[in-house]
C-alpha cells in the first residue's frame, strides 16, 4: 500500500511545486513572488517528511524545522520590508 | 494491525498531497491577489498537517517509542502560517492591490440589477 501511495504523493507535489514555480516566476506583482515562495518551502516541508517516511530515517526532520523557521522569516521580513520600507525599527 | 496502519499512513499522505496540489492550483488559477492569498495558506498548512500525522503514525509503529517531532513542525506551521497570511495582506494593502473587479460575483450581481 505504502509503496503505492509515497509515488502518488511524490507525483501530487512535483506538480504542486510546479505551479508555485510558475507563479513564482510569473506573478505580476512582488507579493505574488513572495507569497508563491511562501507556498514553495511549506511543500518543501511537506516533501521533507515524505522522504522521511520514504527512506525511512529521522534525519529529514530537523531540516524540515529548519526550512519551517527559515522561511517564515523571511516571508515576515520581506512583507515587513514592503509595508515600512525597513524591517527593524 | 500492519495493514491498518499502512492504511491509514497511506491515506493521510495522498490526502496531505492533495490539498498541498489543490492550494497551488488555487494559486495558479485565481484572478487577484487576495484570492489568490487564501488558497495556498489554508489549504497547504492543512496538507503538511495530514502529512505530518502520517508521519508520526509511521514512526510511532515503525520506530523506537512514540515520534513527536512531527507535532512540533505542525503547531509551528499552525502558528506562524495566519501570521505570515496576515502580513502579507497588509503589506498589499499598503501598496495599494485592489481585487479585480470582473470576478464572477460582482459581475453577475451587476446583471441581476
Amino acid at each position: 500500500m505504502l509503496s503505492i501511495a509515497i509515488p502518488v504523493a511524490f507525483a501530487l507535489l512535483t506538480a504542486a511545486q510546479l505551479l508555485n514555480l510558475y507563479r513564482l516566476l510569473k506573478g505580476p506583482t512582488l507579493l505574488d513572488r513572495i507569497l508563491a515562495l511562501d507556498t514553495m518551502y511549506i511543500d518543501a516541508i511537506a516533501m521533507f517528511i515524505l522522504m522521511g517516511v520514504f527512506f525511512h530515517s529521522a534525519v529529514y526532520f530537523e531540516a524540515a524545522l529548519i526550512i519551517a523557521v527559515m522561511g517564515f522569516i523571511g516571508t515576515v521580513a520581506t512583507s515587513k520590508f514592503l509595508m515600512r520600507g525597513d524591517i527593524l525599527e | 494491525m500492519t495493514f491498518v496502519i499502512e492504511l491509514l499512513v497511506s491515506f493521510f499522505l495522498v490526502m496531505g498531497a492533495f490539498f498541498a496540489m489543490a492550494g497551488s492550483i488555487g494559486s495558479f488559477r485565481l484572478p487577484d491577489f487576495f484570492s489568490r492569498l487564501h488558497g495556498p495558506t489554508k489549504s497547504t498548512t492543512l496538507g503538511v498537517g495530514a502529512m505530518a500525522i502520517a508521519s508520526a503514525i509511521y514512526f510511532s509503529f515503525h520506530g523506537e517509542g512514540i515520534s513527536f517531532h512531527e507535532v512540533l513542525i505542525t503547531l509551528f506551521l499552525f502558528i506562524t502560517a495566519p501570521v505570515s497570511a496576515h502580513f502579507l495582506a497588509k503589506a498589499a494593502l499598503h501598496q495599494g492591490l485592489h481585487r479585480k473587479e470582473s470576478s464572477p460575483e460582482t459581475s453577475r450581481k451587476s446583471t441581476d440589477r
